[in-house]
């Protein structure tokens, strides 16, 4: 027989005793990562071959202007490095300081969207004006939803990180690394974006 | 870092209902969800196959009498996306992987069994949306792949009902994917390596890859297409300057490596069940898992052998079809091993048997006409004829549901510790394999001699052929009748199955049947060797 061990008496043992097992709860968040980056892959992959195969019809606009865009990817950088700043304060049990982070973090997701919406509303196209106008406000805008849930969790977890009664501490990290984690792949995904929408 | 787990946190047996009510709560049990997956599944598989019915009894004769037209059109679409994605997908993973997998592991359940039963919950909805969407203005008439311009011009309600219930059942794909990634790599029982996991999880972490690698790529160019439908946008819209050959590459990047979803966890049961009705271990268990990994990388880089006619360059052309020819080598290898297990086993021909031996030919018949139809000259020949479908049908009915079949009758006796009859059974593999082979073998003819498929009527000259296939159709639909006849007596009055009445090494069978909650009234058991048999111990 297999390596079994069958003895009623160790059974009853392992039954009361707590089991332990590692914290996966990162690795699932990274496979759904990679899941939602393929879903931008091709969205990308889309938008690509259309630029190749796809030449822009006469009289088409499809212009895009640099300044907002490159403003935006400077406000997520630097809200990329002041989440960072949030987990290191927390690390530290300095809640106060995480959560002054943390706001400022989300601060800086929503003048993200601020600028977003400012860029969509004086842009000289519309959603179904043409191919690439569409292609645009589909990338943007799926980038943009991810944004929006972002900021919102961060929201959430500066909540929890309060002094009283918040459940974020440095020994329960995992939101905070979870929502960071999520953070930086949808910046990191803006800056693909940027370059392949705006600098392309 | 690690986590406690609190015994009387995870033995909330109070707050569950018991008996049949737990299999319509939000149970976390992975036995009872895999249970909900596979019921659920079957019903929508008897809707599918009504509507199958339907298919063939509109084909016994030329001329459209038996429904309209457009009627047509929606039964097929609805039959093809019911069938793919609530009843074979759904249950080779979902129902057969959560009952599996965390025995198989050595663990008490899956890895995230919150996210394990939203996933299961998505799909009653979904399919209840997608069936009910027959009743508002008619389905989606655009068939399973909803290639645009079609599925733009059709009446738009049924598309957007079929995009949104495509989406949701995406979802439970992609949660379920992740769940069991996570299971098969992080909760391994500590002591138990990688190479002596049973094969069944090397195809379930193979398939789970596809799931997590291609789904959402179909996800995103559902949404497109629902923005080409509500918002008049053009992404695929010729008229609007779109392309739609994007379209059939975004689509075919998930559905081809779809296939490989509803077959490869197949593979994975056919591996389990034959040592054990052959009493011989597995032939070539390194192989077989350089197998499912080379047929899964390799799954992901033939997407466009499904688009020769669609205008691709020589160069993709060259590549997809050499590209899709290499897939015969891995899928050789795996259907070698499983002649040379049977070879000089001592063979039990009993129900599971059967149909896993009904499988392996079914199969080989498949991948034949699969490596035919990669080459380019043979395929421009049959594209969208019934070559396509028989090839199709050999694959996912012939293959998929024979081991569906095979795995009911191998874990009946573990999840209700009853067995079922098996004069029944075999009487249930004798009409279903006459009845299969006599619906879909005579459709490589039709296809080679160019009868199109997915149209109601065809050329006269075709009648023959066309009424022996749906005579085959109803010999399918009463194989049903033994099978539920069977289930509905055993579960009753059935033969008591003992703990483990096939003698098997494997983990699942190293416990109770029923098995309690938590898998193990112990420690899970280390099982080093699983197809050990034969062996003095």
């Amino acid at each position: 027989m297999t390596t079994l061990d069958s003895s009623k008496e160790i059974q009853k043992n392992n039954s009361e005793v707590n089991e332990t097992h590692e914290d996966f709860r990162m690795f699932g968040l990274i496979t759904f990562l990679i899941a939602d980056g393929m879903t931008f892959a091709g969205f990308f992959a889309a938008y690509l071959t259309y630029k190749a195969v796809n030449p822009l019809p006469d009289g088409a606009i499809y212009e895009l202007e640099l300044p907002i865009p490159t403003l935006n990817t400077i406000l997520l950088l630097v809200s990329s490095a002041t989440f960072h700043k949030a987990g290191k304060a927390l690390l530290k049990d300095k809640n106060s300081e995480s959560q002054k982070w943390l706001f400022f973090t989300a601060f800086l997701g929503i003048i993200f969207l601020i600028c977003q919406l400012f860029e969509y509303f004086h842009l000289p196209f519309g959603l179904t004006d043409n191919l690439f106008a569409s292609t645009f406000y589909a990338l943007t805008g799926f980038h943009g939803l991810h944004v929006t849930l972002g900021t919102l969790m961060i929201l959430i977890i500066a909540w929890q990180s309060r002094i009283k009664g918040g459940r974020l501490t440095s020994q329960n990290m995992f939101p905070l690394e979870a929502v960071e984690l999520y953070w930086h792949f949808v910046d990191g995904i803006w800056v693909i974006l940027f370059i392949i929408l705006y600098l392309l | 870092m690690t986590i406690s787990i609190d015994p009387q946190k995870t033995n909330n047996e109070s707050l569950q209902p018991k008996g049949w009510l737990r299999y319509f709560s939000f149970s976390l049990d992975h036995k009872v969800i895999g249970i909900q997956y596979l019921v659920c599944g079957f019903l929508f598989y008897l809707i599918g196959g009504t509507l199958a019915s339907a298919i063939r009894i509109e084909l016994a004769s030329p001329m459209s009498d038996f429904m309209p037209r457009d009627v047509y059109n929606q039964v097929l679409t609805l039959h093809g996306t019911i069938m793919i994605f609530l009843w074979i997908v759904p249950v080779v993973n979902g129902a057969f992987g959560n009952y599996l997998i965390p025995f198989y592991v050595g663990a008490r359940d899956m890895a995230f069994p919150r996210l394990n039963a939203v996933a299961f919950w998505l799909i009653p909805p979904s399919g209840l949306m997608l069936v009910a969407s027959y009743f508002v203005e008619g389905a989606a008439q655009a068939g399973w792949t909803a290639y645009p311009p079609l599925s733009i011009t059709t009446p738009q309600s049924g598309q957007i009902i079929w995009i949104l219930s495509v989406l949701l059942l995406g979802g439970s794909s992609i949660f379920g994917g992740i769940n069991f990634i996570a299971t098969i790599i992080k909760l391994r029982r500590p002591g138990l390596k990688l190479m002596q996991l049973p094969m069944y999880c090397w195809a379930m972490l193979g398939t789970s890859l596809l799931v997590v690698l291609s789904t959402p790529v179909l996800a995103g160019t559902l949404i497109l297409l629902s923005f080409d439908i509500i918002a008049n946008t053009g992404f695929f819209n010729p008229v609007l300057g779109g392309n739609v050959v994007v379209y059939q590459h975004l689509f075919w990047f998930y559905s081809h490596p779809a296939v490989y979803i509803m077959v490869l966890p197949a593979f994975g049961l056919v591996s389990e069940i034959l040592p054990i009705h052959a009493r011989k271990p597995l032939f070539g268990y390194t192989t077989m898992v350089f197998s499912i990994m080379g047929i899964v990388v390799l799954g992901l880089v033939v997407w466009a052998h499904h688009m020769f006619t669609s205008g691709t360059p020589p160069w993709m052309r060259l590549f997809f079809t050499i590209a899709t020819a290499f897939i015969a080598v891995p899928t050789g290898i795996k259907f070698f091993n499983w002649v040379a297990t049977l070879w000089g086993g001592k063979i039990s021909i009993n129900s599971a048997m059967l149909f896993s031996c009904g499988f392996i030919i079914n199969f080989v018949f498949g991948g034949i006409t699969g490596v035919a139809l990669a080459q380019v000259p043979f395929d421009i020949h049959v594209h969208d004829t019934y070559f396509v479908v028989a090839h199709f049908h050999y694959i996912v009915y012939g293959g998929t549901v024979f081991i569906i079949f095979s795995s009911i009758y191998h874990w009946f006796p573990k999840v209700t510790g009853k067995m079922l009859n098996e004069k029944l059974g075999i009487l249930h593999f004798i009409i279903t394999f006459i009845g299969f082979n006599l619906c879909f073998a005579p459709q490589h003819w039709l296809g080679l001699n160019g009868m199109p498929r997915r149209v109601a009527e065809y050329d006269p000259q075709f009648q023959f052929v066309n009424q022996i296939s749906s005579l085959g159709a109803l010999l399918m639909a009463i194989s049903t009748i033994p099978f539920l006849i069977n289930v509905f007596l055993s579960v009753r009055n059935g033969k008591d199955a003992g703990d483990n009445p096939w003698n098997a090494l494997t983990p699942e069978w190293l416990t109770s049947s029923p098995p309690p909650i938590e898998n193990w009234e112990g420690e899970a058991p280390l099982v080093e060797e699983p197809y050990g048999y034969g062996k003095n111990f």
